[in-house]
Parts: structure tokens; C-alpha cells; sequence
């Protein structure tokens, strides 16, 4: 079980151009921090680095006591731009799937289903569906497999405002069960978090 | 790098004086029994099939360093050595068929080194486009490594794997060449040539590596630029 | 194990492709058999004696059909990212992911093989090798494309770099199999080639995944 998140003093170039250095966050069960900054500034490549995608210049990034591979195999989540899903196959066969290679069963999935309200759905191919419906589908599996760190890469984005809403209590929720979360974000944060801005 | 400014013309030289020498030795040795004067195009075949190989080496020694301690330099000589070693297996292959078409009547035999020499040069084709293909060069370096890395295991299994076929057909190997069984007065200027050709190679390979290292800064100057 | 069971069931049913893919590797297969007598002239005597070796060689061609959905598409729509962040490791995840192919192609094509020798005009006894060559060989063929797959991850035109990277691989599994066929057609021992091609398969399945892991991370980063 993953208790804080610590990075010290790292620092990330892509493609030989440094993007930041000297970056500190300190994270611990119930807190999230929103990441801000312009287009371009690593916003993403820090999430990449957290979930272990991605290496870093110098620096560390520490999931408290527990070893750090074995926490990004089983306790992070990482929402990107992409969903993952692929066009062809239908939303309850994707779904099935990213819940249980995440650590979730299809108990935990029907509830999920039915708070993002996706059950209509399900038998339609993921091609079918709009951006948000699409997204909704992501995060489904967010709720469907328990996993303490949430990255979120512009998570609300394609969105509507009610279900922004929602989101954002889903958000909560999960910080009061002890979970943590790392949003990159134009936009606030529906829920209070620490603003972590990135510039070089 | 610093040292690449008098080793450079040092080897070039040293290539050039090697060269004369041996093609000297080589052209006025008495012609081969039965190969007659063909033979002479030993002299120019081996040495380059022989730098094919070790330039190959050199690439992957340099791969598996850039691998491991990730350092740029590594990079930069794994880069520069492929295109020689294409040059080198390019001529082995041309001064291979020129050699074997008078005596077998064919411009191409599947003897174990031949093939294996072209597969070699589809190994450098294949690395050499993996390195433009790509556009990240920290990525392209990566790949690239991996690459080197699985051909030098391939490669011996390829030859290996040619010669097996070969004995089930009960083909010949090809060129009876290159071995302490062949007569002193030709292997003299062979094994000049083949000195002569690892010192061209080396004379290049530095000159290469030190413009790769200079387009690199320059690359870096322009991106800096570009930002500010 | 029962998340490899799931992402094979995945990658084989992805592959499959809704009636797509083996489909096409059987056009391509068809295709290839029926250019040969056109090409070669439909002298019988021809057209048997290199009938193994067409089966065989059109089999390696194929498998690098469709290998764009092996890991380029996962690659692009983040999926890639998702299989890493799982107590599987990468490795194993890769290794699957040409299994998979295997099955829902390879598995295919290797049936269609024996049936198209002996179209060619081949021996019907020489038909039993050349089905389980081919399936050995498609394991071998698999693994080794999916490392020319996952290193051009990114690339432009990375279908022909892929084969420009693979041919090199394919090369030892070609010239044991082609062998072996060739020896048991001219009544000699076989089974040293047969034996070669299984030992090149599996270490070819041993050690890909790794060269495959290796380029997926060096791609995602």
C-alpha cells in the first residue's frame, strides 16, 4: 500500500532540451497537487516519470516505504491523452479487460459502470462513441480497480460540466479513502490540492 | 577528441604507405597456379571482407557501450562506424562476385562467407535506416543499440547456419584464401592490405566520429537558440 | 497466471481482427502460390522442386503482414503505457503479444502451407513436415519480427523498416527449415535441420522478448 509520494530535486529533458530542474512534491495519503504550467512544460513527462515511463536527469522519486517498481506495477493508475481503447472492440470487452489486468473484478466494474453512467454503452464499439463518452469509459477503470496514485493528464478536458461535477466528487472520494492524486490541469481542480506550477 | 587531430592524418598516412606497399607485393607476386591473375583481386576482396567484420565488432562494442554507460561518444562512434562498415562490405561483396565469376562462371555462389557478408549488409542497411527513421536521436541511439546488440548474436548464427546448409549440398567453400596454409609470398601482401585497411578505416572512423560530435554541439547551439 | 490468459485471449482476438487478419495472410499466402507457376512457367517438374522452398519462404513473408498491429497501434492509443504499469513484466507482456499473433496468423498460415506445397505440385508425404515446420517456424518468424516491430516503434514508414530489420533474423530460421524439407524431399536425413529450426525458435522466443521489452521502453520514454 503506497503511503506518500516524494520526488527531490528532479530535473527532465526531452530530446536533449531540458524541460525543468530542482522539482520537489510531497504527497501523502488524502492529498492531491494539480499540475499547472504552459504547453510544453512537462506536465506530462512528469507524470510519465512517476509512473516510471520515462527517467529522469537527476533527482528521485520515492513511493514512501514501498519499492518503487513494485508500486508502479500495482498502485498507479495513469489516465493520458490516449485512452487505450481500441476502436473495434466493444466498451464492455475493453472495460472487462483494463479492470482486470489493473487488479479489479467485475463487481467493483458494475459499480463504476453505473456512477459514470455508461451502462447503455456498453455494447456499442468504442469507435461509436464521443470524446467524452470515451473518457468517461477511461476513468471507469479508475474507479473499478483500486489503486492508491491517480495521474491524471488533463482528465476533465473533454468533459461536460455536469460530469466535470461528478468527477470531481469521484475525485474526493477516492482522496478520502486515503487515495493521491497527480492531475496536470489547465483548468482548477474540483477538489483542494496543492498547485504545483512547472517552468524551467 | 583532441587526439583525433594527429591521429587521423597519422593513420591516413600510415593507410596509404601500407596500401602502396602491399598492392605493390600483391601485383608482382607470381601468379596462383590455378587461378591465374585473378587472384590478384584477393588482395583488395579479403581485406574488405575482413573490415566488414571488424568494423561490425567496432559498432557493437560501441553500442554495447552507449547501452550500458548511456554516453554519447559511444553513440557517436557506433553511428560513424556503420556507413564504413556498409562501404566495406559493399566492396566485399562487388570484389566477391568479380572474383568468382571467372572461376565458377556465375556472379553469385552461396558459399557461408558471401552470405554472411550479405547479410551483414543488410544488417548495416537495416541499422542505418532504424537511425533516420527515427526522429528523437536520444531514442534513435537507444534502438539502434538494441540492434547491433541482436545482429551480434545473429550474425554467427547465419554463418553457421549457411556452412550447415552448404555441407548437406556439398558445396565447396568458395575461396580457398586467407590462412597460414597460403604461400608467404602472397600472404605478406595480404596482411599488409588488411593493416592498410584498418588503418584507412581507423583514419575515417575518427574523422567521422569527431563530425558527429561537432554536428551534435552544433545541433544543441541551434536548439538553444531556438528557445531563447 | 490468470492476467497472461487474459492478455493473450486479447492479443490473439486483436490480431484475429475481425475476420481481417489471417484473412489477409491468406490472400497474400494464395496470391503468392498462384504468381509462382505464372512467373516460373507451369512445367510440373519445376514447380516441385522448389514448391517446399516457396511454401516456406512466403511463410516468413507473411508474417510480417499485419505486424503493424502488434505493437504500433498499442503504442499509439496508450496502451502501451497501461500494459507496463502491471505486476507482468514487460517481457512476458511482449512475449504474449507474439503468441498471440502466432495463433490468430501464424497458426492459420501454417495449415494453409502443407495444402499449398502440394498445390504446387510438392509430394503429398513431404505435406506432415512442412505443417509442423511451419508452425515452429511461424514461432520463429513471430518472435523474431515482433523485435524489428517494437524497434521501429515511431518510425515513418515503419512497415519497410521493419522488414529491412526482420530479413537479417530470418535468414538462419529460413535456410534450417528450407533444409530440412529439402533433405526429406531428396530422401536424406532431415532431422538435423528440423531440430536446428526448433532450437533457433526457441531461443528466438527465449531471448526476443527481451530485445522487444527493451525497444517498447525505449520507445514509450
Amino acid at each position: 500500500m503506497m503511503s506518500a509520494l516524494e520526488i527531490k530535486e528532479l530535473a527532465i529533458s526531452r530530446g536533449g532540451r531540458p524541460l525543468f530542474q530542482g522539482l520537489n512534491l510531497n504527497l501523502s495519503a488524502g492529498q492531491a497537487c494539480a499540475l499547472t504550467g504552459r504547453n510544453g512544460s512537462g506536465k506530462t513527462s512528469l507524470l510519465r516519470a512517476i509512473a516510471g515511463l520515462l527517467s529522469a536527469d537527476t533527482g528521485e522519486i520515492g513511493f514512501g516505504e514501498q519499492d518503487p517498481d513494485q508500486a508502479r506495477r500495482t498502485e498507479i493508475h495513469l489516465v493520458g491523452h490516449a485512452d487505450g481503447l481500441k476502436s473495434g472492440q466493444t466498451a464492455r470487452d475493453e472495460l472487462a479487460f483494463w479492470t482486470r489486468w489493473s487488479g479489479g473484478n467485475l463487481s467493483s466494474l458494475d459499480s463504476a459502470i453505473d456512477r459514470l453512467d455508461i451502462r447503455r454503452l456498453l455494447d456499442l464499439e468504442v469507435r461509436r462513441l464521443s470524446a467524452g463518452q470515451k473518457r468517461r469509459l477511461a476513468l471507469a477503470r479508475l474507479l473499478a480497480a483500486p489503486r492508491t496514485l491517480w495521474l491524471l493528464d488533463e482528465p476533465l478536458s473533454p468533459l461536460d460540466s455536469v460530469w466535470r461535477t461528478r468527477f470531481g466528487e469521484m475525485m474526493s472520494d477516492h482522496l478520502g479513502s486515503g487515495g493521491m492524486i497527480v492531475a496536470a490541469i489547465h483548468d482548477p481542480l474540483p477538489i483542494p490540492a496543492q498547485v504545483l506550477e512547472i517552468n524551467p | 577528441m583532441a587526439f583525433s587531430r594527429w591521429a587521423a592524418p597519422l593513420f591516413g598516412g600510415l593507410a596509404v604507405l601500407l596500401a602502396i606497399t602491399g598492392l605493390w607485393l600483391g601485383f608482382t607476386a607470381p601468379e596462383d597456379y590455378q587461378q591465374g591473375d585473378t587472384v590478384r583481386i584477393m588482395f583488395i576482396h579479403v581485406p574488405a571482407a575482413w573490415l566488414s567484420m571488424f568494423a561490425y565488432i567496432c559498432l557493437g562494442i560501441a553500442s554495447f557501450l552507449s547501452l550500458v554507460f548511456r554516453h554519447a561518444l559511444a553513440d557517436a562512434a557506433a553511428k560513424s562506424a556503420a556507413p564504413l562498415g556498409a562501404g566495406f562490405t559493399a566492396l566485399a561483396l562487388v570484389t566477391g562476385s568479380l572474383w568468382g565469376r571467372p572461376m565458377w562462371g556465375t556472379w553469385w555462389v552461396w558459399d557461408a562467407r558471401l552470405t554472411s557478408v550479405l547479410v551483414l549488409f543488410l544488417f548495416y542497411l537495416a541499422y542505418m535506416a532504424l537511425r533516420s527513421a527515427l526522429d528523437d536521436e536520444t531514442k534513435a541511439a537507444r534502438a539502434c543499440a538494441i540492434l547491433a546488440l541482436v545482429g551480434l548474436v545473429n550474425l554467427p548464427v547465419v554463418h553457421w547456419s549457411v556452412n550447415w546448409w552448404n555441407s548437406l549440398h556439398q558445396g565447396v567453400t568458395v575461396f580457398a584464401k586467407g590462412g597460414p596454409k597460403m604461400a608467404p609470398v602472397f600472404l605478406v601482401p595480404l596482411l599488409l592490405m588488411v593493416l592498410a585497411y584498418m588503418a584507412a578505416f581507423g583514419a575515417l572512423w575518427l574523422v567521422r566520429i569527431r563530425g558527429e560530435v561537432w554536428r551534435r554541439r552544433a545541433d544543441a547551439a541551434l536548439s538553444r537558440l531556438a528557445r531563447t | 497466471m490468470s492476467l497472461a490468459w487474459e492478455l493473450l485471449k486479447r492479443e490473439t482476438a486483436l490480431s484475429w481482427g475481425r475476420g481481417g487478419g489471417p484473412l489477409v495472410s491468406a490472400g497474400f499466402y494464395l496470391g503468392v502460390a498462384t504468381l509462382l507457376p505464372l512467373a516460373a512457367g507451369p512445367e510440373p517438374a519445376r514447380l516441385a522442386a522448389v514448391a517446399p522452398g516457396v511454401a516456406w519462404v512466403t511463410l516468413a513473408l507473411a508474417t510480417l503482414l499485419g505486424l503493424d498491429r502488434l505493437f504500433e497501434r498499442d503504442y499509439e492509443d496508450g496502451a502501451l503505457d497501461l500494459l507496463t504499469l502491471s505486476p507482468l513484466p514487460l517481457e512476458f507482456v511482449c512475449a504474449l503479444k507474439c503468441l498471440g499473433q502466432w495463433l490468430a496468423t501464424g497458426l492459420p498460415l501454417a495449415l494453409a502451407a502443407p495444402i499449398t506445397e502440394i498445390a504446387l505440385g510438392g509430394s503429398p508425404t513431404l505435406a506432415p513436415l512442412v505443417l509442423v515446420s511451419a508452425l515452429v517456424g511461424g514461432l520463429a518468424f513471430a518472435f523474431a519480427s515482433g523485435i524489428g516491430a517494437a524497434l521501429s516503434l515511431g518510425a515513418r514508414r515503419g512497415g519497410l523498416l521493419t522488414a529491412v530489420i526482420v530479413l537479417p533474423l530470418f535468414t538462419p530460421p529460413v535456410i534450417f527449415g528450407g533444409g530440412a524439407l529439402d533433405a526429406f524431399a531428396s530422401g536424406l536425413p532431415w532431422s538435423a535441420g528440423f531440430v536446428l529450426l526448433c532450437a533457433y525458435a526457441a531461443a528466438a522466443i527465449a531471448l526476443g522478448p527481451l530485445a522487444m521489452a527493451a525497444a517498447c521502453r525505449n520507445a514509450l520514454s
